[in-house]
């Protein structure tokens, strides 16, 4: 009697919600309303403002929509990077770290330079690649992501890059066929002298290896993420005069 | 703020046998009594010596509270007011009124401000009472070495001033003209009308803007009132309030103004064919003779000669057919700059604005492609007295078949302008529509937010809608001349995510046009030095306050109308306008301002006679009578701002309500209780 | 004159013709570079994806390094040709003028390691160096063999202009386009100069064979639009830039059809050519491809230089 009075008075679980194929049959009245708030998460703004310099400023986004309108990359992205600052302000985390756009991003500035309101959005871009890379939300296959990593642990390793290496290695991991295409240009490159496979390096790799550690053992004034991005200089002023 | 006036009826309350101190503390509902204990003050400020009185009260500015005052005055029971409360910027006009009332000079009265400088800024309940006793026992010295002050008037001249002649100016003058006043309209272009005169139609109710503008122009020109001067500029402001001294200079035309009737033959006859030079009323479309008038309807229609492009003043071998061809010989090739200097009571500050420079946003491609204007410029296509007759075309002289209007050029963006310029998102659509109408074009308006408040404007926002004009929502990101498919070969092509369908487009038009925002005037630090009044951030005169005083300045006696005080449209600045001319117009009825009774005084028998005070008045309200070496202070001229009264090295030069003694007693009185 | 030298991991291997034309190209106007001696890779736009605070480490070890060429209180002239390594170095020159809490945190690694920078060197493009140090006059003095009828598109890229303009306009720049104007070549007009090439983009393409690369269509958007605006070749300042213009032509034929055979050159080649230099000096065997039109032999001694570059047009 007691046990089943407990079953009795347990509030029911809801059930998750099946992925919508867009073959429904019949219409289906929605039980739990506002669904979609509670898989929001309040503090994605504060996360990627503080992981930004000036990143606070993308909370004074008009939604212009500049920023895709100059963007070279944008037919490749699948969220617009205006659409992408919406959504971190509104905490809509998930959609955005597993996003293809901060990967299709060339880096090009021409966003950061054309925004009315002065959001360093490709320093947001550059943030998001660091928290997909951290927890590994980046699309599966991309070659960018893995090339990436492999150039950082490349430059840690001897401090200077062989483009040759790196580049096998991403299409080795990644896209093998794309590797077999690209064999006639490598040939044609090494033939004259552009495709080397010695390993460059610098001398005082203990020094690099070093300063990097020591870069992470800095104390840190905020308790932000580590990687907080360099000042992105106001553009048509001169950084070094 | 005006100054109390003493109830000339009341007996004057005799001074006496010495100061007695009525103390008034407010309780000003909790904001004071929540942090400070009200009734221990009372009770410490009854200890205090000369005080016969202590009380307190929710709300001392409230008439009961005033009330108090008075009748504790009446009675004879005190002589000199001390109110602890708020600040003298908001009551002490409030509390010398009611002293007044009371029977006596409005000047025995100090404030204590235990609110701002103590209620409100300290944190501690036993640190703010102790705070408020000692401002308190300060003001009560203080308050018992004041001297019988009356409150002084100055007189008011009766004319008023207007700078600049657009919509503003003409309404603000037109108000004060009819109602009896003289007033002076200076313009520093040919014409009066200012950027309305240049429109087509205005919105919402696509009203010819020529048809509702020319006939206050004409207006103008007849009132028996108003001194029309064009072509004329302010030089020199002296004097201060109520009494102004201008100095107005009046550039030569070399056409004499009264006899010229605007017959245009001049021109007709100049011996230059066509014209040849800049026609920068016509924003630099179109050329001009150096013989000219901006339109034809340009009040008043008087030509004018520009002595920079004129052959006669460059090279002085020129038949001037244009003064054979004049049959009123108006023509005075001699004429010189002039000058004009009036006095005048008030003035009215309505010099304009300027468009926002479209070059400084390098991506949309202005002064590079030739097929990208500014709104201003077609304006001037559209309108029938422009370069173009009213045809919307393109340089090539073509019609656009399709037309892009880019909202926001300037405006809201950090780089340049971060405020919202009011009136391009309503123009952009009216020029939708207007070019829709002329060419039949596809029109596209590329917007971040449609800003369409105001009396019928979201209607006409749904008409444009209607009328099949494309909303794209989405701030261009650049015009290019690239052309990625056949069909944007030789056109131009606006670049622009459209937010409201998620994709970024390629729109291939043939014209583009940029609203551009309002800026203030390029002169207009230089206009504000003139007048002494200040500009905001962004280069807009100050206004006294954003909501309670839109008219008026710091400056008592200049006031401010139209879209040099910020961005407006046409119904917001005659609304303005109106409301400068009756402030004006009050100052000016009423005849006399109230003056502050802080002036300055020298005392013959220190003053040295070293001429010290004498320049550096700002006022020059300082004589030096050189036969006896001593200066002297004009008490109407006077404005009290102490600069004498420091630099005197006797200390002969002192001033009312600032006395040496007064100021030691208020510093004792709170050294003694901190 | 001599100048301190961060040539980039590039210029070893896609970029070595740069590095060759560049050094042949001072040498004739009389100036050196002066390779900084152990220097390390400035993290291009991958190392920010990882680590930015890192990838700022990484620029200020070799801004302390050049530091150390310093003579008395005069600021140290660091050259670098590849326009990604510019934009690197100069921005991480900024955020350690800012001295904030980043600046900081640098510092103290760079202390940590026996390294110091005092903010005293100033990041210079290779371009900078031709037209602001050595001169538009001293270039066109020198030119034997003027380049007459070539039609030259010059491409600027992303990194020499944005996110900072320090030495030209960061809309319509024109320090190559006069280059080529003292050699004698004609430079088009054109609006794309700064538009990105995708250059920076290996390989991003996350459909790849059902939809194009993405450096494929902004590569051949440039290429066409040169053609198009009648252009021999076009020139860059940027390994990168020109590697991916130049090795992916016959793919976006193959994509999208309008056959483009565009010759992709570094600055520096052009220049050496009209300067009298060999091709072989210049590395230009070592490109994928290269033709410019025959021109008839141009008259002895150097065209005047012309004013300005890039046309307004109205």
């Amino acid at each position: 009697m007691g046990a089943l009075a407990q079953v009795a008075t347990e509030p029911t679980q809801a059930a998750p919600a099946k992925r919508v194929t867009g073959k429904r049959k019949k219409w289906r009245p929605v039980k739990i309303p506002s669904r979609f708030e509670a898989l929001l998460d309040p503090g994605f703004a504060a996360e990627i403002a503080a992981d930004v310099p000036d990143g606070e400023d993308l909370r004074a986004c008009i939604q212009c929509g500049t920023c895709a309108g100059t963007c070279p990359m944008i037919l490749y992205m699948d969220l617009a990077p205006r659409r992408i600052i919406g959504m971190i302000r509104e905490g809509a985390r998930d959609d955005v770290v597993h996003s293809t756009t901060p990967w299709v991003c060339a880096s090009c500035y021409s966003c950061t330079v054309e925004c009315p309101k002065q959001i360093p959005i490709t320093g947001i871009m550059h943030a998001l690649r660091r928290i997909a890379l951290r927890e590994k939300t980046y699309p599966r296959g991309l070659p960018v992501p893995l090339m990436e990593r492999e150039f950082v642990n490349v430059i840690e390793k001897r401090g200077r890059s062989t483009e040759s290496w790196i580049a096998m290695k991403m299409y080795v991991r990644t896209e093998p066929t794309q590797l077999l295409r690209h064999i006639p240009l490598g040939l044609r490159l090494m033939r004259r002298g552009r495709m080397g496979f010695g390993r460059e390096s610098i001398r005082d790799r203990a020094q690099l290896r070093a300063l990097l550690r020591a870069v992470d053992e800095q104390p840190r004034k905020s308790a932000a993420p580590t990687s907080r991005a360099p000042g992105v200089p106001t553009p048509g002023t001169g950084g070094a005069s | 703020m005006l100054e109390p006036e003493m109830d000339p009826t009341s007996q004057p309350v005799s001074t006496n046998g010495g100061p007695k101190v009525g103390v008034y503390v407010c309780h000003c509902g909790l904001n004071i009594a929540g942090k400070v204990d009200v009734q221990a003050v009372v009770g410490f400020a009854s200890t205090l010596p000369n005080v016969t009185v202590a009380r307190d009260y929710k709300f001392m500015c409230s008439d009961p509270g005033q009330d108090l005052i008075e009748q504790d005055l009446r009675a004879g029971l005190v002589n000199r007011v001390v109110v602890a409360s708020c600040s003298p910027l908001m009551h002490e006009a409030t509390f010398r009124r009611a002293t007044a009332k009371g029977g006596t000079s409005p000047y025995h009265f100090q404030m204590a401000s235990i609110r701002e400088h103590v209620s409100w800024v300290t944190a501690d309940g036993d640190d703010a009472t102790q705070k408020a006793n000692a401002l308190v026992a300060a003001a009560v010295r203080r308050v018992a070495l004041h001297e019988f002050l009356e409150p002084r008037q100055a007189s008011v001249r009766p004319d008023v001033m207007v700078v600049g002649a657009g919509i503003a100016g003409i309404h603000a003058a037109l108000t004060l003209a009819d109602a009896g006043k003289h007033v002076y309209l200076v313009e520093r272009e040919t014409t009066i009308g200012g950027h309305m005169a240049k429109f087509d139609k205005t919105f919402p109710t696509l009203d010819c803007s020529a048809c509702i503008l020319t006939p206050k122009m004409s207006q103008v020109r007849s009132h028996p009132n108003i001194t029309l001067w064009t072509y004329s500029d302010v030089v020199a402001v002296e004097g201060f309030t109520g009494d102004f001294k201008v100095r107005v200079r009046h550039r030569p035309r070399y056409v004499r103004e009264d006899l010229c009737t605007g017959c245009l033959e001049c021109i007709e006859q100049c011996i230059h064919k066509q014209g040849k030079f800049e026609d920068e009323w016509n924003e630099g479309l179109g050329k001009r003779k150096p013989i000219y008038i901006p339109f034809p309807q340009a009040t008043p229609a008087v030509v004018v000669v520009d002595p920079e492009t004129c052959i006669w003043f460059k090279t002085g071998k020129c038949p001037r057919t244009c003064i054979e061809a004049c049959e009123r010989d108006a023509f005075d090739f001699e004429q010189t700059e002039t000058f004009d200097e009036v006095n005048v009571g008030a003035i009215i500050l309505a010099t304009g604005f300027k468009t926002f420079d479209a070059a400084r946003i390098p991506a949309y491609g202005y002064g590079y492609y030739p097929n990208v204007y500014t709104s201003l410029e077609v304006e001037r296509l559209l309108n029938a007295a422009g370069p173009t007759g009213g045809d919307a075309i393109l340089r090539d002289g073509t019609k656009p078949k399709t037309v892009g209007i880019i909202h926001c050029v300037g405006s809201r963006d950090e780089r340049n302008n971060a405020y919202c310029s009011k009136v391009c998102c309503m123009y952009s659509l009216k020029l939708a529509h207007l070019v829709k109408e002329r060419t039949g074009a596809d029109v596209y308006n590329f917007y971040i937010d449609m800003r369409t408040p105001g009396k019928g404007y979201e209607e006409f926002y749904d008409r444009i809608m209607k009328e099949g004009v494309h909303m794209v929502r989405g701030r261009v990101a650049e015009v290019t001349d690239q052309a990625r498919s056949p069909q944007e070969e030789g056109r131009l092509v606006i670049r622009a995510e459209d937010t409201l369908m998620g994709s970024v487009r390629r729109i291939p038009v043939d014209m583009v046009v940029l609203a551009v925002g309002m800026e203030p005037q390029p002169d207009a630090q230089d206009v504000r030095r003139l007048f002494n009044i200040s500009c905001g951030g962004e280069g807009f005169f100050t206004e006294r306050h954003p909501k309670l005083a839109p008219v008026s300045t710091f400056t008592d006696g200049v006031f401010l109308a139209g879209a040099c005080q910020g961005p407006k449209d046409i119904p917001d600045t005659v609304a303005q306008a109106g409301a400068a001319a009756a402030e004006a117009l009050a100052m000016v009825d009423r005849g006399y301002v109230m003056l502050e009774a802080n002036t300055a005084w020298i005392d013959e028998a220190t003053c040295s006679g070293c001429k010290t005070c004498v320049g550096l008045c700002p006022f020059s309200a300082i004589a030096f009578d050189e036969e006896r070496k001593k200066a002297s202070v004009n008490e109407v001229v006077c404005k009290g701002c102490g600069i004498c009264v420091g630099a005197c090295p006797s200390g002969a030069a002192q001033q009312h309500l600032f006395t040496d003694a007064q100021i030691f007693a208020e510093i004792e009185g709170v050294l003694e209780h901190v | 004159m001599r100048y301190a030298y961060y040539p980039g991991c590039s210029v070893s291997g896609t970029g070595r013709a740069y590095e060759e034309s560049l050094l042949a190209v001072l040498e004739a106007l009389g100036a050196g570079l002066d390779e900084l001696d152990d220097w390390n890779c400035c993290g291009a736009t991958a190392f920010p994806s990882v680590d930015e605070d890192k990838a700022i480490a990484l620029s200020a070890r070799n801004l302390a390094l050049a530091e150390g060429r310093a003579q008395g209180s005069e600021p140290v002239d660091l050259v670098t040709p590849c326009a990604g390594c510019f934009r690197a170095l100069l921005t991480a020159h900024g955020s350690l003028e800012e001295r904030g809490p980043v600046a900081r945190q640098i510092d103290g690694a760079l202390e940590a390691v026996g390294l110091r920078y005092d903010r005293r060197v100033r990041v210079r493009h290779a371009v900078d160096l031709l037209v602001n140090e050595i001169g538009i006059e001293a270039i066109s003095e020198a030119v034997t063999r003027p380049l007459e009828g070539l039609k030259v598109a010059c491409y600027y890229g992303c990194m020499l202009v944005r996110p900072n303009a320090t030495f030209d306009d960061q809309y319509h720049p024109t320090s190559m386009d006069r280059l080529m104007q003292a050699i004698g070549a004609e430079p088009i007009d054109w609006s794309l100069k700064t538009r990105c090439c995708g250059g920076a983009c290996y390989g991003a393409d996350p459909f790849s064979g059902t939809m194009p690369q993405a450096t494929l269509w902004l590569g051949h958007a440039l290429l066409s639009e040169a053609k198009r605006r009648g252009a021999d070749a076009v020139v860059t300042a940027c390994p990168l830039c020109q590697f991916n213009l130049e090795a992916f032509q016959e793919r976006m034929v193959r994509e999208f059809g309008h056959p483009i055979e565009m010759t992709v050159g570094y600055i520096t080649q052009l220049l050496g050519l009209a300067l009298g230099l060999d091709e072989r000096t210049l590395g230009i065997h070592r490109m994928l491809r290269w033709h410019l039109p025959e021109r008839e032999p141009a008259a002895v001694g150097a065209p005047a230089a012309a004013e300005g570059g890039g046309h307004a047009r109205t």
